[in-house]
């Protein structure tokens, strides 16, 4: 499987792309008169990953979002991304949000971030997702993300809460993630042990 | 039992799991919709079964086919079936469904209350941290307000891993609880030093961002944040801290002064861009905010756009595209350190990201001055040549138009240049700006008179190579400036060397494909040609040439008679007759052309925008006034409202006039015309609306008139404007010799002081001087308009202080409630607030107090002010109405200072008139009272926030014991709530921090949030105390109603009449009106009643007749006209909001009927 050419390419490590906005330019905060300013937040809205076909791939809102208002922002939002060239910035304004995007192999990851917020460190987040990813899954590919799609929460929620970063130490996530893991494990033994009692 | 999970687990075995679920999905690429929905069938099924295994693996499932866009909220309640299942695999597996698919209006979100405590507080650390995630996501007020302590005694926990995911979710909770943020703040704020890096950059991340909403709440946070800024290593903590320093600088500059020095030092040694550029930000904006008063900040500016030098030469498209963002920031303010890097901005426009090439054209037109225009537009020119794709083209379009005719075409020396600009511009095909182009060629040619012919023969040419253009006749497109070039030739006719072929070109058949407004232009301008020809072979004696061109004209207008375009045809038909009429005439040998040009007579002068608006009217002209009685409809309505207000308004503009004293007009206008003589760009409006060009002035002192001959024959087809670029680089090479010339000449006659003011000008311009002393014509004003000085001021004073007025409010109610917290603080005397807050919140005491203390000094400025507004109201009772003043009166009384012995005695006064009048017409009102005890309270709005005010009330102890233990307690309604202490239910009372000695009165204050304001509400309440003296003490109850009218939620606001005035204009207020009859006080006294009881402030007073203003806590703008009759009161009023209107009117009706 993960010979497959297209999800099934290795992410990170290789080609990383940057690619960036269709709407243009006047758009940006403090900039011209016609710009709408994105809000003072500095907190991430949410996080897509999608592929380069337009299969959404993982979801995450960190601000409670109606199904209707998220389907029609992901719709939009992932046209948006996917006109954009390849060696376009990365960074587009989109709404009121900005928009932080990279390409990695076959898979777009895209937060929308509130004004205030930084871009390149929202660059280097997502980077740090996909190395997590990477670690956990050992060299990551877009099928992984698909069949464990949970799995690829499960890290997400370890890195990143609410919209903040919750740890910066890549160790740590690890750390607490294998932990859950193990202790998923556990549970599971003694499941299959009863089981085979029943079955017996 | 052991048969049943045997069962469970044979079926588990034929479920599908997650995987086969997505491989099954891509096995089904034709139709995957029926095997979904088929899946969803099967999922239905297992959710039904009681094994959590199966239910468990459903709820996966249909996780993945949410995330597919399918609908599962269906699911919820199974959600949380699996959310309490106790093994982790599964609970994680329903924390994870809910997190993606609840939301507020998830109605059994309800029910998970108690399933996440409990695992909140599980041995399992993980259970706590999936729960702690999954609320993250969900977490509502209602699971805010239950869950907020639990999560706060989680900020605690023994493990680094929980407290961090506690801390961080603490913000959602203050989001959707924020009662939550007093109680919780302490502990949060001990967690910036907590041990664990990861805990200490979440709390880092959580004050930031409450700190960023609400800053000044937070400013006594900044020495703790220095500290950690100068010592923290962590990246992503830094940001933030800096990012926080971004938004307290502007409330406290010294900060900013502090600040400039750590942060360059962070500049000039940070290898990660992501800091370097967050604190070149922070610079930035920490030197807009202080703009002044900073001794070295031009190395500081210096450093950040060397810095963003860097980043835009950086062969990473985000770091040069996030340094362009940075540059324009920087542009706004300092301009000229921006500018000496006008070379690398350059070249961004050749950057292949369309994005980067966008941003930096935004810089450029921030950059150009005189000198430099030509160039910059030139390699523009360029860009527009090789752009591929219209948008980026057209941007490219609109931003050369921008750039050259901003403020005024200042930096415009040679408009000859411009307009060949223009023309090479119509070369574009496709483009949707035609109409753009256009508008600036009819501008240029009609404001700059000296370029008049140079523009005529330039639009002759477009008309004659028109087929080029044509052939694109889409809306908006190129053709648009064929009607610019058609008016400009038919207009300014007498300019034109060759007419006739010009007319004919005009003629042409093809002329009636163009779009219908354009053949109406052209058909109208060909009969200016017409009447200019005609004049000048007339003239000349040329009879023939006159009759042919008649009849050139009578053989090609039908052409246009045929037209289906209205328009066209009606003008053409009309011209056609007229022309055979002139032929007619022709052949019997009558001149003609005198009067044919008489239809064209005199000059259209461009007008300015605002020249209707500033024509007076006309002493004794009553615009509103009926020219026909209208037909009556009914007697009573002997007043119009509508036409009331805008009596009103004309009366300010009347009234504003004399103000201004003649001198002072005279001598701002004169202080103007001295500023436009100055200015070679304005040179005085053309004294009368002849014709009367031809002998401009300022044509014999255009230097460089050869330029109109060389150019044109040297490119007869379309106008190269690179030509000009050169010939400009001459010219100014002369003017500088001349210019050293005459320096020198100046320094050999070194007495001769009287130099030509000519080459005083240059000297003091260390711009060039345009190439023409082209007069731009000021926009002709009508004669009689009001002086604009005043004028021009005038739309934009009121505009800023109804800014202020309209969004103060607004930006604080967007704040985080913590505001709400500290008003109750603050509101409380200092006595009170320990109990109070200990009661609530199990926190240690010594932090409390420290964070008290600050409050307290923060509140301490509030109180004073609530102080003086008691006072005030103490001193209009006395002195009933002293109007107007007031303010000064306030401020005397601020500095009066020792007061709470007065106050005591003051209110005890209050207390006892009130008692005495029955038909006490003052606040506070008196609300009941007993032999033992009397209340009496006074509510106010508070303008920080929009939904509360603040109620005082004023204990008396009648009797002669002592009284205790009082608690005071209200019966909310939906609307209204008595904000009560963290934790305690609706029905709890609030003690009153205070006993009470015989005798004795005391005041506390108690704050009541609300929804709506637009009705008056009244509330029971109930006061419990206990009265104790020597025979023991017994328990005593005293029943209270609060009347919370709608004028306790309106505050007094200061309005100016044209603010007002605007106010009124802009049609968004609902209007009613009430007549009182019966009145007998005089004006004054009403007003001051108006103003007393009902909040408001007068704006303007004239006779019987007064606009007042008033504006609620929620922003409402509530204005009256009240106007007074014989015996009679009539109030009109508007406000946004119409039942809030009525209300008020009808508590105004009770109270002036009393009068």
């Amino acid at each position: 499987m993960r010979g497959e050419a297209g999800p099934g390419a290795a992410l990170p490590g290789g080609r990383r792309r940057a690619e960036s906005d269709p709407t243009g330019p006047g758009t940006g905060p403090g900039l011209g008169p016609r710009t709408p300013v994105p809000g003072p937040g500095a907190m991430m809205r949410f996080m897509l990953l999608f592929s380069r076909q337009g299969k959404l791939r993982l979801q995450k809102w960190y601000l409670a979002t109606a199904d209707k208002d998220k389907k029609k922002m992901v719709r939009e939002l992932m046209q948006v991304v996917l006109a954009r060239k390849p060696k376009m910035c990365s960074f587009l304004e989109w709404r009121d949000l900005k928009v932080v995007y990279k390409r990695y192999a076959s898979l777009y990851f895209c937060c929308a971030i509130e004004g205030q917020d930084n871009e390149l460190i929202t660059l280097e987040l997502i980077h740090r997702y996909v190395e997590l990813l990477d670690k956990y899954f050992g060299s990551v590919c877009e099928l992984d993300i698909i069949f464990n799609f949970e799995k690829a929460y499960f890290i997400l929620d370890e890195f990143v809460m609410g919209g903040e970063i919750q740890d910066t130490s890549k160790k740590s996530v690890l750390k607490a993630i294998e932990q859950a893991d193990l202790l998923q494990e556990e549970d599971e033994s003694p499941r299959s042990v009863l089981e085979e009692m029943g079955l017996a | 039992m052991a048969l049943k999970m045997v069962k469970g687990s044979i079926d588990r075995m034929f479920d599908k799991n997650l995987q086969d679920l997505v491989r099954g999905i891509r096995n089904h690429k034709e139709d995957e919709a029926k095997y979904i929905s088929q899946c969803i069938d099967e999922i239905k099924q297992e959710l039904k079964q009681d094994n959590i295994a199966v239910k468990a693996n459903a709820v996966c499932k249909l996780t993945y086919l949410q995330m597919l866009g399918y609908d599962i909220s269906w699911a919820a309640f199974n959600i949380i079936e699996v959310m309490s299942a106790s093994k982790f695999t599964f609970k994680r597996i329903g924390y994870l469904a809910a997190s993606q698919c609840f939301h507020e209006g998830t109605d059994v979100i309800m029910l998970t209350t108690n399933q996440i405590r409990k695992d909140l507080s599980s041995p399992n650390q993980y259970d706590t941290g999936v729960a702690l995630t999954g609320l993250s996501c969900f977490v509502t007020p209602d699971l805010a307000r239950d869950l907020a302590n639990d999560i706060m005694t989680l900020m605690s926990h023994t493990k680094p891993y929980i407290r961090k995911k506690a801390v961080l979710i603490m913000y959602k909770v203050f989001l959707k609880y924020p009662e939550s943020l007093r109680p919780a703040f302490p502990r949060l704020k001990e967690k910036l030093e907590d041990p664990d890096p990861g805990v200490q950059s979440a709390a880092v991340n959580v004050i930031c961002e409450l700190a960023r909403r609400n800053p000044k709440n937070y400013l006594s946070l900044a020495p703790l944040f220095f500290k950690l800024m100068t010592s923290s290593t962590n990246n992503w903590v830094l940001i933030k801290i800096i990012k926080l320093f971004g938004a307290l600088t502007p409330l406290e500059p010294r900060l900013g002064k502090k600040l400039i020095e750590p942060l360059t030092n962070l500049i000039h040694s940070t290898s990660a861009m992501s800091l370097l550029y967050e604190c070149v930000n922070t610079v930035i904006a920490v030197l807009i905010s202080l703009s002044s008063g900073m001794p070295n900040h031009s190395a500081s500016i210096q450093l950040c756009v060397q810095k963003l030098r860097i980043l835009i030469e950086d062969s990473d498209q985000n770091l040069k595209y996030l340094g362009l963002l940075a540059m324009s920031k920087i542009l706004k303010t300092h301009p000229k350190s921006v500018q000496s890097h006008k070379d690398l901005i350059l070249q961004c426009l050749d950057d292949k990201d369309e994005s980067i090439r966008l941003r930096a054209l935004d810089l450029l037109y921030g950059m150009v001055s005189k000198k430099n225009l030509m160039e910059i537009v030139k390699k523009l020119m360029i860009h527009v040549d090789k752009a591929e794709g219209t948008t980026y083209r057209d941007e490219l379009l609109t931003k050369i138009i921008d750039i050259c005719s901003q403020s005024n075409y200042q930096y415009i020396t040679n408009f000859e240049w411009y307009i060949s600009i223009l023309v090479e511009l119509t070369r574009l095909e496709g483009t949707r700006h035609g109409h753009l182009i256009a508008a600036q060629m009819l501008d240029v040619a009609i404001r700059v008179k000296a370029i008049r012919k140079f523009a005529v023969s330039q639009m002759a040419m477009l008309l004659d190579n028109a087929h080029l253009i044509a052939s694109n006749t889409q809306r908006n497109g190129i053709c648009e400036v064929l009607y610019a070039a058609a008016w400009i030739c038919g207009e300014f006719s007498e300019h034109l060397e060759e007419a006739n072929q010009t007319l004919e070109a005009m003629l042409r058949p093809k002329v009636t494909t163009l779009p219908g407004h354009i053949q109406a232009v052209y058909v109208q301008n060909m009969v200016k040609l017409y009447a200019s020809i005609l004049q000048q072979k007339e003239r000349s004696g040329e009879k023939e040439g006159a009759q042919e061109i008649t009849q050139l004209m009578i053989e090609r207008l039908p052409q246009f008679v045929q037209s289906a375009d209205l328009e066209v045809q009606e003008r053409a038909s009309c011209i056609l007759q007229l022309i055979k009429y002139i032929q007619k005439l022709q052949i019997k040998e009558v001149p003609v052309a005198e009067e044919v040009i008489a239809l064209f007579a005199g000059e259209l002068n461009p007008v300015a925008p605002k020249a209707q608006k500033k024509v007076p009217v006309p002493e004794g002209l009553d615009l509103d006034a009926w020219i026909n009685e209208p037909p009556s409809d009914s007697e009573s309505e002997d007043e119009k409202p509508k036409t009331i207000f805008h009596d009103e308004e004309q009366r300010h503009s009347r009234h504003r006039q004399p103000e201004i004293d003649e001198e002072e007009l005279a001598r701002r206008r004169e202080a103007r015309k001295q500023e436009q003589a100055n200015n070679p760009f304005y040179i005085k409006s053309s004294p009368s609306p002849q014709k009367r060009y031809q002998d401009t002035p300022g044509v014999e002192h255009i230097p460089v008139v050869q330029i109109d001959l060389s150019v044109p024959l040297k490119v007869p087809g379309m106008p190269m404007s690179d030509q000009y670029v050169k010939l400009e680089e001459e010219r100014r090479h002369k003017q500088k010799l001349e210019k050293d010339k005459k320096k020198k000449k100046q320094k050999k006659e070194k007495r001769g002081k009287h130099h030509r003011h000519n080459s005083l000008h240059t000297e003091s311009e260390e711009d060039i001087a345009p190439a023409h002393h082209v007069d731009i014509i000021t926009e002709e004003m009508p004669e009689n308009a009001l002086p604009s000085d005043e004028d021009d001021k005038d739309p934009n004073d009121p505009y800023k202080a109804l800014d202020i007025d309209l969004d103060k409010p607004l930006a604080d109610s967007e704040k985080l409630p913590v505001q709400r917290h500290r008003n109750v603080e603050t509101l409380k005397s200092p006595d009170s607030e320990a109990p109070l807050v200990e009661k609530k919140s199990k926190k240690p005491k010594k932090k409390e107090k420290k964070h008290k203390e600050k409050e307290r000094e923060k509140g301490k400025k509030k109180e004073k002010e609530k102080k003086v507004v008691e006072e005030e109201e103490e001193k209009k009772k006395s002195s009933k109405h002293k109007k107007k003043k007031h303010k000064k009166e306030k401020d005397e009384k601020s500095k009066d200072k020792k007061k709470s012995k007065k106050k005591s005695h003051h209110s005890e006064e209050e207390t006892t008139e009130s008692v005495q009048n029955g038909t006490l017409d003052d606040e506070p009102l008196p609300v009941s009272s007993s032999a033992l005890a009397a209340l009496t309270y006074d509510i106010q709005g508070n303008l920080q926030n929009d939904s509360q005010v603040t109620v005082s009330v004023i204990f008396e102890n009648k009797s002669t014991s002592f009284l205790k233990s009082m608690e005071l307690n209200v019966l909310d309604s939906l609307n209204t709530k008595m904000l009560r202490p963290e934790g305690s239910s609706v029905h709890d009372g609030i003690p009153v921090p205070f006993q009470l000695p015989p005798g004795i009165s005391n005041e506390a204050q108690f704050v009541f949030t609300l929804q709506s304001i637009v009705m008056a509400q009244k509330l029971k309440g109930t006061l419990s105390f206990i009265v104790k003296n020597d025979e023991g003490s017994t328990h005593e109850k005293l029943d209270f109603k609060l009347h919370f009218s709608c004028a306790s939620y309106l505050i007094t606001t200061p309005c100016y009449s044209d603010a007002f005035a605007k106010l009124l204009e802009s049609g968004d207020l609902h209007m009613s009106s009430i007549k009182v009859d019966g009145i007998s006080i005089s004006f004054q006294h009403l007003l001051a009643k108006i103003c007393f009881h009902h909040h408001f402030s007068v704006v303007e007073r004239v006779d019987s007749c007064a606009s007042m203003y008033s504006r609620s806590i929620q922003g409402h703008h509530v204005c009256l006209l009240v106007k007074k009759g014989e015996n009679s009161v009539s109030i009109d009023g508007k406000c946004n909001d119409s039942t809030l209107l009525s209300n008020l009117l009808d508590e105004m009706k009770e109270t002036l009927s009393k009068c």
